[in-house]
């Protein structure tokens, strides 16, 4: 049942690298992440490649498949016709390690730049208490799973190295929104970090990022251009501080909700 | 690109360290740059009819015997107008220089409510800006500073042009009122319905789902408030608000083509190049 398939596999380090051509059998049912062990196990057993949990849940096998950033063991072969090449190709934006790993530290170095979460002062552990509706919307963020698929087609970074000092991308763009839309955390000033540190007005809203994420998270509508409302609110609209000051009335009530 | 010029970012871990090195711009094999030479090519469209329009054709949209006035060029407010078509008072005078167009202050509130429109953004950022021109296709732009500076920071003001073409919309929603006139005012108290008015009627209905469905609008509606549960009225509305948005692109697109194909309408029967269908009266 197996069919011969021509892939092209990146294959290189720091120093450089090249695609190497396999031709390989592909049987039905399998996945790109499975044509790549099976490079692995017949023909090239040093080739470096991440994986861990083959259900699209762990964020460890983020490649490029034709060009397009994908998990390769979501990838399903049947997608692709049987004459068709696939290349496949580390994620662009990060440096390389080796073959189709990259170092992607720079998520992890930006995840702890931002601030955690802050625990309401009036409330002791324990006494925390969240209605689902004021809790669904951050929800909607707890479901990434850290595959950073959004953060290498992010044309911010992927085109632009100078930018990833000023950039967080998409990916903290949606822990912002998070704790932001959090009814508990205690803090005030999320959406200045966002714009002055995080680099939110560098993104251009094209949306790459929701089109990428396997998780469907629409990143660009629920968090991304939520953020920049807020953002609005907080720095460019003279109206709505106008209004805070006259009504006295702001979003920002007491975290507590007793 | 060659990607292995990485600049060295002291902030980063690991300092300057090369990317994997290839030189494909994309390595995407399917027709990525065909939604963009669509959207590009659409909107470019309405821009050169309207601007034919606005600029040359500055007659035909009002039609007496039936009160059709076209969306493009309500509220009538210059002296060129029938009296009968300017509830709003004729202060502008009936002839403009040359540079200004007649329906100035309706094409002025709809360029900025559309060009600061988040979808719209996003449509000529990629298919004019080129920024990306697809999704991991390399920008040709060697350097990029996003919305953060003159002239782009301005896009931030798009929740005004939302509140202006708020009140545009109340004004059209009284033209599509005034459009259920009939020809013989003393049948039915001067009632009627032509095919004009469904088409007036179905560009409201999309005129409104745009505006309604506008993330600033989403934003004002429940968006900014961090308990909904506090504020279950304005958490109903941002639910329903919510659903639209989803559609926003749908409706951009819509309302654009309802605007144009309303706006040929009512310029063919006031010309008399056609005659109104009628319905009743
Ligand atoms: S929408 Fe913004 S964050 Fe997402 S890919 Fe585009 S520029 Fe990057
Ligand atoms: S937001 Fe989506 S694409 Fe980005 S890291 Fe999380 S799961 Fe991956
Ligand atoms: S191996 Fe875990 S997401 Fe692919
Ligand atoms: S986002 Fe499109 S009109 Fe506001």
């Amino acid at each position: 049942m197996g069919t011969d398939r021509h892939f092209r596999v990146w294959r290189g380090n720091e120093a450089g690298g090249e695609l190497k051509d396999y031709q390989v059998e592909v049987n039905e049912g399998e996945v790109a992440l499975d044509v790549l062990h099976r490079i692995q196990a017949t023909e090239e057993p040093d080739l470096a490649v991440r994986w861990n949990c083959k259900a699209g849940k762990c964020g460890s096998c983020s490649c490029e498949i034709n060009g397009k950033p994908r998990l390769a063991c979501m990838t399903r072969m049947s997608t692709f016709e049987e004459t068709e090449t696939v290349t496949v190709t580390p994620i662009r934006t990060f440096p390389i390690v080796r073959d189709l790993v990259t170092d992607v530290s720079f998520n992890y170095a930006k995840a702890l730049a931002m601030p955690a979460f802050k625990p309401p002062g009036e409330l002791a552990p324990g006494e925390y208490r969240m209605q689902q509706v004021d809790i669904e919307r951050s929800q909607e963020f707890r479901k990434c799973i850290e595959c950073f698929l959004c953060q290498t087609i992010c044309h911010v970074i992927r085109d632009h190295e100078e930018n990833k000092e000023a950039f967080s991308g998409p990916r903290l763009f949606i822990r912002a929104a998070e704790l932001d839309m959090h009814p508990l955390d205690a803090r005030s000033d999320r959406e200045e970090f966002a714009q002055a540190a995080q680099g939110l007005g560098l993104c251009n809203i094209t949306k790459c990022c929701t089109e990428v994420c396997p998780e469907h998270i629409k990143i660009t509508d629920n968090a991304i251009i939520a953020m920049k409302e807020r953002v609005v609110d907080e720095r460019f609209d003279p109206l709505v501080r106008l209004g805070r000051k006259i009504f006295r009335r702001d979003r920002r009530q007491p975290a507590s909700t007793k | 690109m060659t990607t292995t010029s990485a600049k060295p970012s002291p902030a980063m871990p690991g300092g300057p360290r090369p990317r994997a090195a290839i030189a494909a711009k994309t390595l995407r094999t399917d027709r990525w740059w065909l939604p963009s030479l669509l959207s590009g090519g659409g909107f470019g469209l309405f821009v050169l009819y309207t601007g034919i329009r606005c600029f040359f054709i500055q007659e035909s949209f009002w039609v007496e015997q039936y009160h059709y006035l076209t969306p493009v060029f309500s509220p009538c407010i210059s002296e060129k107008c029938p009296d009968n078509a300017s509830d709003l008072g004729q202060w502008l005078p009936a002839s403009l220089p040359f540079f200004i167009p007649l329906p100035i202050l309706t094409l002025g509130i709809l360029t900025v409510f559309r060009l600061t429109c988040y979808y719209y953004r996003k449509m000529y950022y990629r298919a004019y800006f080129m920024s990306p021109p697809g999704c991991a296709v390399n920008e040709p732009a060697k350097k990029y500073s996003g919305e953060t500076r003159f002239p782009l920071i301005f896009q931030n003001i798009h929740r005004y042009g939302w509140w202006l073409a708020c009140g545009l919309l109340m004004i059209n929603t009284w033209d599509a009122v005034r459009a259920f006139h009939g020809a013989d005012g003393d049948v039915a108290g001067g009632f009627g319905i032509g095919l004009g008015t469904l088409i007036i009627w179905g560009n409201l209905v999309m005129l409104w789902g745009y505006s309604v469905s506008c993330h600033a609008c989403r934003h004002i509606t429940g968006g900014r408030l961090k308990h909904f549960s506090r504020h279950p009225v304005r958490y109903w509305l941002w639910t329903k608000v919510s659903k639209l948005n989803a559609k926003h692109m749908e409706f951009a697109w819509a309302s654009l083509f309802s605007v144009i194909i309303t706006d040929v309408y009512i310029m063919s029967v006031s010309a008399g190049w056609i005659t109104d269908l009628r319905i009743f009266n």
